[in-house]
């Protein structure tokens, strides 16, 4: 009897070399050892720099002091260069977002059809300025959009009889420049989610359609539109708040000073005074505030599309 | 036979339509092709114009890259894909274990955790823009590449993909192995990874490509022109003197053109790794 039980816990130590081991190897701890690396990151690299946020909006932070001030900074936010980059980044995020559900859609539906020819050809061309760095895209829009009379730009107005535009240096076709830039670059990514949503229309809904005598453009907006729902929540929505986190977009066109603040956004705002002006008070201040405007943004239009409703 | 014939025009007019619109997608990319073979003073002086002289197409801008005048460029590009290829291998090991552990396991905290990564994933990096740059002057971290990568490493995209990725993943291969004597560890490098190759290989382009095109962040934590990326360097060569437009055009052509190719021959893998948001949860 004795004998046995020592060559069995022999057995099980040659096993298991160590306590701490098994406890490391065990099923229990794997998964806590595998998600590691995201509480780490989460700690340090969220947590810590969002509370520091809140904590240096009320603070004035200067090289080796830094003082409570209370709401000061947000006070300060009470001016017309606020305004301005808050108007700039509203009207780009509305414009943005209509263009990029809107033209999307119809393109994706198309290029569902049976009747297109070289659907992956077009699929494809369509993604390819989504790889593009918007820097490198800057380059190729600053170019097209040059002031003088003979980019090409100009020489399509041009051709129309219009005269040339000094392109970087109006607000409405500064706006313009935006955002084109950035619905040309995000164009053939959300026509591939309106795509992917497309698949999950079941064509007994199209078959019924036709047995009501419904035409094209009914079955678009009774049948495909209502199907698509969710693909539109989804698409308005990361569109919004990338919209409203525009930066790049404006520094392509302006480095990081536009003529009468033309292309100046909320995010360009923060650049400024956090970092060109080293004012991180005040740039944290301007970050807490745009966070409150896409919460609330995003939960307008969540309602207005209706994806609280359950239907 | 009439329906078939009004079908057939059609299908010609619709598909002519998308030529056109492809066209317009596409001009821009091919303007700067063709730009990068112009004289750079004519563009300056000019902008660019649908009307040039094809005799004047010339690669005297390529050869001012490949030359003494290029050598900060290539410094930039080398800059650009040690960060990339670097944070493909980090983000994606790190990320997998990660998105892995939530999805194939029941441990007290996991539902807080993927609440958690749905969250980060809403909040806009920018507003924890000027903490965290302060944190990496405090880390001495500033003008390092680490730097640039830290905040990409852990991806919450990328952890929300691979979770979704694994639930799909048998179970049973899981328990099977258990019997076998294999770890926890060993389950997962051995036998559960292998089978996640098609995420891993859209997750790398995600990431890579993220990297390669990222401005805001490394505009704030790279100093010294060094350490550029190749967005920043870019960037830099976009003055309104345009004393260096040579290497602005072939540079950005030489930034783009290796992307477009892999584009060309892993699309499948771009198209999951760049729509991951539209994974149903």
């Amino acid at each position: 009897m004795e004998p046995s039980t020592s060559t069995d816990t022999q057995r099980v130590r040659n096993k298991r070399p160590s306590k701490l081991t098994a406890f490391l190897t065990s099923r229990k701890i794997a998964p806590y050892v595998f998600v590691t690396p995201f509480v780490i990151s989460f700690l340090l690299l969220f947590l810590y720099p969002m509370i520091q946020a809140f904590v240096m909006s009320f603070q004035q932070v200067l090289p080796g002091q830094t003082t409570f001030i209370g709401f000061d900074n947000y006070e300060r936010l009470l001016n017309p260069t606020f305004y301005r980059a808050l108007l700039n980044t509203s009207v780009y995020v509305l414009f943005t977002v209509l263009i990029l559900v809107a033209a999307p859609v119809v393109l994706a539906v198309f290029l569902n059809s049976k009747l297109l020819k070289f659907k992956n050809f077009f699929r494809a061309s369509l993604f390819v300025p989504a790889l593009t760095s918007v820097i490198v895209a800057g380059v190729i829009f600053r170019m097209m959009f040059g002031e003088s009379d003979s980019a090409v730009a100009n020489e399509v107005l041009g051709f129309f009889g219009i005269s040339p535009i000094d392109w970087r240096y109006g607000s409405v076709s500064g706006m313009f420049l935006m955002v084109l830039l950035a619905s040309w670059r995000w164009m053939g990514v959300n026509i591939l989610y309106f795509l992917a949503g497309l698949q999950n229309v079941s064509d007994e809904l199209y078959e019924a359609a036709d047995i009501d005598g419904a035409n094209p453009i009914q079955k678009f907006f009774y049948v495909t539109l209502p199907s698509l729902k969710p693909v539109v929540i989804f698409v308005s929505t990361i569109s919004i708040i990338n919209g409203f986190r525009m930066f790049e977009e404006s520094f392509v066109f302006w480095q990081a000073n536009s003529p009468g603040n033309i292309g100046l956004t909320v995010v360009g705002y923060i650049y400024q005074e956090g970092i060109s002006q080293n004012d991180m008070g005040f740039g944290a201040a301007i970050g807490v505030v745009l966070m409150l405007i896409i919460f609330i943004v995003s939960i307008i239009q969540l309602k207005f599309v209706g994806a609280f409703k359950e239907d | 036979m009439t329906t078939e014939k009004k079908e057939k025009w059609v299908s010609i007019l619709i598909t002519t339509i998308f030529a056109i619109i492809t066209l317009i997608a596409l001009f821009p990319i091919i303007s700067l092709l063709i730009a990068s073979l112009r004289p750079a003073s004519d563009l300056m002086r000019e902008g660019l114009s649908l009307f040039f002289n094809p005799a004047e197409l010339t690669f005297s801008n390529y050869l001012s890259i490949f030359s003494d005048n290029g050598q900060q460029y290539w410094r930039w590009y080398i800059n650009s894909i040690l960060i990339s290829s670097m944070l493909i291998v980090l983000s994606l090991f790190f990320s997998s274990m990660v998105g892995y552990a939530l999805a194939m396991y029941n441990f007290k905290g996991r539902n807080v955790l993927f609440v958690l990564v749905l969250f980060i994933l809403m909040i806009p990096f920018e507003i924890l823009m000027l903490p965290l740059y302060q944190l990496m002057i405090t880390l001495g971290l500033i003008d390092s590449y680490l730097a640039v990568m830290l905040p990409l490493i852990v991806a919450p995209i990328a952890v929300f993909f691979f979770r979704q990725y694994c639930i799909g993943l048998p179970k049973e291969l899981m328990e099977s192995a258990r019997i076998d004597g294999c770890t926890e560890y060993g389950i997962f490098f051995k036998i559960m990874a292998p089978l996640m190759g098609p995420s891993f290989a859209a997750m790398a382009i995600l990431q890579g490509l993220t990297s390669w095109n990222n401005f805001l962040w490394p505009l704030l934590v790279l100093r010294s022109s060094d350490m550029f990326t190749l967005p920043i360097g870019l960037a830099t060569l976009l003055t309104p003197y345009g004393n260096n437009y040579e290497l602005l055009f072939s540079g950005s052509v030489l930034t783009i053109v290796p992307i477009i190719i892999l584009f060309l021959f892993f699309q499948r893998f771009f198209i999951s790794g760049l729509t991951v948001g539209g994974v149903k949860g």
